[in-house]
C-alpha cells in the first residue's frame, strides 16, 4: 500500500534579518543582500510530514517547490531531514504570480503528482505573510483543508485528526483524506539533518544543477534514481498560460512606496536620573500619566 | 455599481466580532464614497441581537444563514454560502477580518471566484488606476494598502478587472464607529440547504477549548511595549511593573513574541493588534514598519533605545538614548516619587 505525503515548501529571502544594506540607495530592495532560507513554517510542515510517515506504513514524502532553479536546495535540505524525493517547478512564465496564479500552478503540479493522500505546507511564507496559497491550492483541487495545524493527533489511511492553534485557544478537527494542512509556527520544530541522510543525498541534483556539475556527480546522479530531483516547467504541467504568472494574477501592484518616516519634533533626553525625573514630572503635569 | 459586502464573524458568545463591526464602519465609508449600499453576511446559529447590533453601522441588508451545523465555524459550508451569494449578488467589494476564520476562508472564496485578495491591509481607500501598458483607466477601485517584503516597502494593490475586490484586515486597524443610531436595514434569511450540501460537512470538530480574551491591550490608554532588545522573559518583568503602576498594559513586537519572551496575545503590529493608546512607551524597539503600523496612531510616543538612529525615534515625541534596562527602573522610581 502506498501513501503519499506532499510538502509544499518555498525558498524565501530572510526578511526577518534585514540588515542596513538590504535597501539600496534608491530605496529599492537589494535582494542579493538577503540570504535565501527555507521558509520557517514550511519546516514545521516537513516535520509533521515526517511524523505522519512514521505512523503510516509505506508512506513516502515528496517535496514540491516553486521558484528559480536554485530552489533545488530546498528539496535537498528536505531529503537531509527525512523527505524521499522532490521536484522544482520552475519557469519564467511563473514570474510575477500572485497567490491565485501560484496556487493554480501548484495545483497543476499536484495533479501531475496524483494520487496523493496528504498535502502539507507552512501557514504562510515570511516574504509575503499572506497565508493564502495553502487554502487556495486546496480549493483548486476540491480538497478539504485544515489551517493553523499545531499537532498531529492521529492519522490512518483514510482520516487525519489535527489540533489547530486559533487566536484564543485550540480546536481538534478530523478530515477525510486527501486533505491539505497548513502548519503553524507553534507546531513542533523540524528535526535537524541526519548525518546518514546527508551522506546519502548530498549529490542529489536537479537537471539545471547537473549542467554545471562535475563528471563524477553527473555519473552518480544518473546511476541512482533517488538522487534525481525533478524539474517541471509550465509545459510539463499542461497549464493554461493565461492563468500563470503576471497574466494569471488579478491583483496588480499599483505602486510601491519606500518607507518614509515623517520626522516629528522629538525631545531628546539622556538616560540620567535627573532627565528621567524631569520627563516623569512633565508627563504628570500634562496629564499624560498619573 | 454594486454594493460593499462584509463577512461578519460570530463570536463564542454568539455576538458579532469587533473586527467585523470595524469593517462595517469602514465599509459604510467606502460605500458612501462609491454611492452604493452596505450588506453584511452572517453565518452561524442563534446569533444574538443581530439586527439591533448591525443596523447602527449603516447596514442596508443582512444576509443571515442560521443553522446549527454552521456554528462553530468550519471552512467548507461557510465558503460555499459566501461563494454562492457572491455569484448571485456580485459585490463590488468583499471584506473579511484577518482572523483565523477570515484568513482560513477568504483565500478559498477568492480562489473559487477567481478573484484577487489582499491580506492584512492597513488601509483601504477608493481611487482611480491607469494600466501602464494598455493606458486603460479604471475608476473608483479599492486601493488595498499593506506593508510588504518584510515591511521594507508599502504596496498599494488593486484588482482592475475581477469582482469582488477582496481584502482582509486585522482587528483594531479600522475604527469602530456608529453610523446612525436609528439606521434601519432589512434582514434576508438564507435558505441554507440551497447553499450547502452534505460534502461540505466532511470535516468534524472533535473538541474545542477557546478561552475568553484575557488581555485587552487594544483598550489600554497606556502601553509599555518591549522589543527583542529586552533580551529575555525575565527582563520583561520590569515592563509589567511599570505598566501596572501607570494603569496600562504590556505589549511587544513580533520579534520578542517569536523569541518566546512574551505571549502572542500581546503582539502589536501588522500581524498582531493595532493600538491607539494615549501614551506608548517603546522599550528596546527599533521600529519596523509592521510594528509601527500597529501603534503609530498613539497620542504620545516615548522611544527608549541605545541606537540614536532607531526608526522608532523618528515617530517618537520623546527619545531617550539609553538602555531600557537602565531607564525603565528610573521611570518606575520617579513615577512613585512624583505621583505621591
Amino acid at each position: 500500500m502506498s501513501f503519499r505525503i506532499v510538502v509544499l515548501a518555498k525558498q524565501v529571502p530572510d526578511t526577518r534579518n534585514v540588515g542596513k544594506d538590504a535597501m539600496k540607495e534608491d530605496g529599492t530592495i537589494n535582494r542579493a543582500a538577503l540570504p535565501a532560507i527555507y521558509n520557517p513554517e514550511d519546516l514545521n510542515a516537513l516535520e509533521m510530514a515526517i511524523q505522519i510517515k512514521e505512523k503510516v506504513q509505506g508512506a513516502e514524502i515528496f517535496v514540491l517547490t516553486m521558484g528559480p532553479g536554485r530552489a533545488a536546495e530546498i528539496v535537498r535540505e528536505s531529503m537531509y531531514r527525512g523527505a524521499d524525493a522532490g521536484c522544482v517547478v520552475s519557469d519564467m512564465k511563473f514570474a510575477g504570480a500572485d497567490t491565485l496564479a501560484t496556487s493554480y500552478t501548484l495545483s497543476m503540479a499536484l495533479r501531475k503528482l496524483a494520487p496523493f493522500d496528504v498535502v502539507l505546507c507552512g501557514r504562510q511564507a515570511i516574504d509575503g505573510d499572506t497565508a493564502q496559497v495553502g487554502p487556495q491550492t486546496a480549493e483548486k483541487l476540491h480538497m478539504p483543508q485544515i489551517t493553523y495545524a499545531e499537532e498531529l493527533v492521529k492519522v490512518d489511511a483514510k482520516n487525519i485528526i489535527i489540533k489547530r492553534r486559533l487566536e484564543r485557544g485550540v480546536e481538534t478537527v478530523s478530515s477525510p483524506l486527501p486533505c491539505l494542512i497548513t502548519v503553524h509556527g507553534s507546531a513542533k520544530e523540524c528535526r535537524p539533518r541526519h548525518a546518514v541522510r546527508v551522506m546519502r543525498y548530498k549529490h542529489a541534483a536537479a537537471p539545471n544543477e547537473l549542467a554545471q556539475a562535475s563528471e563524477m556527480r553527473k555519473a552518480k546522479v544518473q546511476a541512482d534514481k533517488a538522487l534525481q530531483i525533478g524539474e517541471w516547467t509550465a509545459a510539463d504541467l499542461d497549464a493554461d498560460p493565461a492563468r500563470l504568472g503576471m497574466s494569471g494574477s488579478p491583483t496588480k501592484v499599483k505602486k510601491i512606496d519606500n518607507v518614509v518616516l515623517v520626522h516629528k519634533e522629538a525631545k531628546r533626553i539622556d538616560g540620567s536620573d535627573a532627565s528621567v525625573n524631569e520627563l516623569v514630572k512633565e508627563l504628570i503635569s500634562t496629564h499624560i500619566i498619573g | 455599481m454594486n454594493n460593499v459586502f462584509v463577512y461578519c464573524e460570530v463570536t463564542e458568545e454568539r455576538g458579532i466580532a469587533d473586527v467585523s463591526l470595524e469593517l462595517l464602519s469602514k465599509g459604510r465609508k467606502l460605500a458612501d464614497t462609491l454611492g452604493v449600499g452596505l450588506e453584511a453576511i452572517v453565518i452561524g446559529h442563534e446569533v444574538k441581537d443581530l439586527e439591533k447590533t448591525l443596523y447602527p453601522y449603516g447596514v442596508d441588508v443582512i444576509h443571515y444563514a442560521d443553522d446549527k451545523r454552521l456554528f462553530p465555524f468550519t471552512t467548507l459550508p461557510h465558503t460555499s454560502i459566501v461563494v454562492k451569494l457572491a455569484q448571485e449578488l456580485k459585490p463590488e467589494i468583499l471584506l473579511f477580518g484577518a482572523t483565523s476564520v477570515g484568513r482560513d476562508m477568504a483565500p478559498r472564496v477568492a480562489s473559487s471566484l477567481l478573484c484577487g485578495l489582499t491580506a492584512d491591509c492597513t488601509s483601504l481607500e477608493i481611487g482611480d488606476h491607469e494600466d501602464i501598458k494598455t493606458k486603460e483607466v479604471y475608476k473608483n477601485l479599492l486601493y488595498q494598502i499593506r506593508p510588504a517584503f518584510g515591511g521594507n516597502i508599502i504596496a498599494t494593490i488593486v484588482n482592475p478587472s475581477t469582482r469582488p475586490q477582496m481584502a482582509t484586515v486585522r482587528e483594531g486597524v479600522m475604527k469602530k464607529e456608529i453610523y446612525k443610531a436609528d439606521y434601519k436595514g432589512k434582514l434576508e434569511r438564507i435558505d441554507v440547504n440551497k447553499y450547502v450540501d452534505a460534502a461540505d460537512f466532511v470535516c468534524q470538530i472533535i473538541d474545542r477549548a477557546i478561552e475568553a480574551q484575557k488581555v485587552n491591550i487594544k483598550g489600554a490608554q497606556i502601553i509599555v511595549a518591549g522589543g527583542y532588545g529586552m533580551g529575555s522573559r525575565e527582563n520583561f518583568k520590569m515592563l509589567y511593573e511599570l505598566a501596572d503602576l501607570l494603569g496600562g498594559e504590556v505589549g511587544a513586537t513580533r520579534a520578542a513574541v517569536d523569541a518566546g519572551m512574551i505571549e502572542h496575545e500581546r503582539q502589536i503590529g501588522q500581524t498582531g493588534v493595532t493600538v491607539r493608546p494615549k501614551l506608548y512607551i517603546a522599550c528596546g524597539i527599533s521600529g519596523s514598519v509592521q510594528h509601527r503600523a500597529g501603534m503609530d496612531q498613539s497620542g504620545k510616543i516615548i522611544s527608549i533605545n541605545t541606537d540614536p538612529d532607531a526608526p522608532m525615534n523618528a515617530i517618537a515625541d520623546y527619545v531617550i538614548t539609553a538602555s531600557a534596562m537602565d531607564v525603565v527602573p528610573k521611570l518606575i522610581k520617579y513615577y512613585k516619587e512624583n505621583s505621591k
